[in-house]
């Protein structure tokens, strides 16, 4: 009996049809992406190079993105001691892969967790800049954390102060179009340039050798982030505005979000060691 | 032919899935504050919608109606992921902005619509054809919401500045309402109501008729 002949109703032409769609369908799936998965990644990695070159204000003058990202140089920190960890190539080392990794990354309790990330991984990637003296110029550390509904990847610029921004920016997330997603809008993103991380002015330049503390001991108060998002607007008159940036309107828990993701990474097991030790020279 | 070209006409004002059927309005409320977005929504589900309902219809009889549905969802949500993958190769920049609508495509109600209401008793061709004209008739609606809100909304018509703003020495401060999603609500229920008026037609559909009856016996 061919398939033809064979009513549609029955049992056996309902597994054939169910089992041939499946299989042309997966094919067709597949093929889709195998085929377009080096142009994606390809995409992806100039998006990265975009958002740093953009987040940090690099200029371009008349350069393409990936010639401007050559005078970014990326190097691997260790962020259980804040020191580089030059035994591993920023090129190959995927932060993103041993964030999810159990070898790699460690569980967060949930008083260590505010940003929601749940394993943190024991090296990040930085980006610097350096000027003719070689000094640091420009830090570019990477941030992530919990919004609303999806995790937050972006990059938080600082000058090589260790503490006034340049600038923050998410390359990727999914919070609601047209209120979280709004962390995307150029005006909002316009507040934080010249905003300070942490409470004392210049405290990374100024802190001392004497204030020196290991981490998770008595807590270093010049290195206690006091950046944050807050309601309803904020303008030079406001006190203590060098800290404060106007929260999304309508997008709270995108908002609070972002808050915790600087609170965490500008911590004592974010990035706080590694500033700390810039700082020292 | 002309048969051919009424199975494309009609969907765009006759019978148009927003403003008539008044479906996939939820991707129209979300991705048209600016043109560009809502330009590369429209040619993917028109992409969509025409590929499934010839897909669809070449097999139609073939599909056992015990699991036609779900043979219609497995095609729609194929295609629906080559798009995506497609645009994230093509225009990384546009796919990011569209984040999951590209995805909620397979959920939209004119892909399916379509195929269950024309593809599963009309030949290929035709289906493509109604395909085709049901995503020109989404496009237009999308296009028109997206019109305003970017012009209103940020001063701009596919990026390039047209009303010059305040903030950067010109004169127009823009609405930002026109960027939140209910704007899209209330420039669709214009658009429909102008339709109804210019087409009386379209407000005596015998669906509605019934509704409106009913209303009136429980009042």
């Amino acid at each position: 009996m061919g398939l033809k002949n064979m009513p549609n109703d029955s049992m056996a032409k309902t597994l054939i049809v169910a089992v041939g769609l499946c299989l042309v369908c997966s094919i067709f799936v597949s093929v889709a992406a195998v085929k377009l998965k080096p142009l994606q990644t390809a995409n992806k990695l100039a998006d990265k190079q975009k958002n740093i070159v953009e987040v940090a204000g690099i200029p371009l003058q008349g350069r393409s993105i990936s010639e401007a990202f050559a005078s970014v140089e990326a190097r691997v920190v260790d962020l259980s001691n804040g020191e580089f960890a030059d035994q591993i190539d920023p090129a190959k080392y995927d932060q993103r892969k041993a964030s999810k990794d159990p070898k790699q990354a460690q569980a967060l309790s949930n008083e260590d967790d505010p940003a929601g990330l749940n394993m943190l991984e024991r090296y990040a990637t930085v980006y610097l800049t350096r000027d003719e003296q070689g000094r640091i110029e420009k830090l570019i550390l990477p941030v992530r954390g919990y919004g609303l509904w999806s995790t937050l990847w972006g990059f938080l610029a600082l000058e090589g102060d260790g503490n006034t921004i340049i600038g923050l920016s998410f390359y990727e997330h999914a919070e609601t179009p047209g209120l979280g997603g709004e962390v995307d809008n150029p005006s909002w993103k316009a507040q934080w340039p010249g905003k300070k991380v942490y409470p004392l002015a210049g405290a990374g330049a100024a802190v001392s050798s004497a204030t020196w503390r290991p981490r998770r001991g008595a807590k270093d108060l010049s290195f206690e982030p006091a950046i944050r998002l807050v309601k309803g607007g904020v303008s030079e008159d406001t006190p203590d505005a060098q800290h404060k940036v106007d929260a999304l309107a309508g997008a709270t828990l995108t908002s609070n979000g972002v808050s915790r993701l600087l609170q965490f990474w500008m911590g004592e097991n974010g990035f706080a060691p590694f500033l700390r030790n810039l700082a020292k020279g | 032919m002309s048969d051919t070209r009424k199975v494309l006409a009609e969907p765009v004002f006759d019978n148009n899935p927003i403003t008539l059927q008044v479906l996939g309005i939820c991707s129209a409320l979300a991705v048209t504050s600016n043109l560009n977005t809502a330009l590369i929504m429209c040619l993917a589900l028109t992409a969509v919608t025409a590929a499934s309902n010839f897909f669809i219809s070449l097999i139609r009889n073939h599909i056992p109606g015990s699991i036609r549905i779900i043979v219609q969802m497995t095609i729609i949500a194929s295609l629906v992921i080559v798009v995506d993958q497609v645009l994230k190769a093509y225009a990384f920049a546009v796919s990011k902005q569209l984040s999951v609508f590209v995805g909620l495509i397979i959920t939209n109600c004119i892909v399916m619509g379509r195929a269950e209401a024309f593809a599963m008793k009309n030949p290929p061709i035709p289906s493509l054809m109604d395909g085709i004209g049901n995503g020109l008739g989404y496009s237009v609606i999308l296009l028109i919401v997206g019109f305003f809100r970017e012009l209103f909304g940020s001063g701009s018509l596919f990026g390039v500045q047209i009303l010059p703003l305040v903030t950067d020495g010109g004169w127009y401060t823009p609405n930002g309402m026109m960027l939140l999603p209910p704007s899209a609500f209330f420039i669709i229920g214009l658009i429909i109501w102008a339709i109804r008026s210019w087409k009386p037609a379209q407000v005596e559909k015998p669906d509605y008729q019934i509704h409106a009856v009913h209303r009136t016996e429980a009042a």
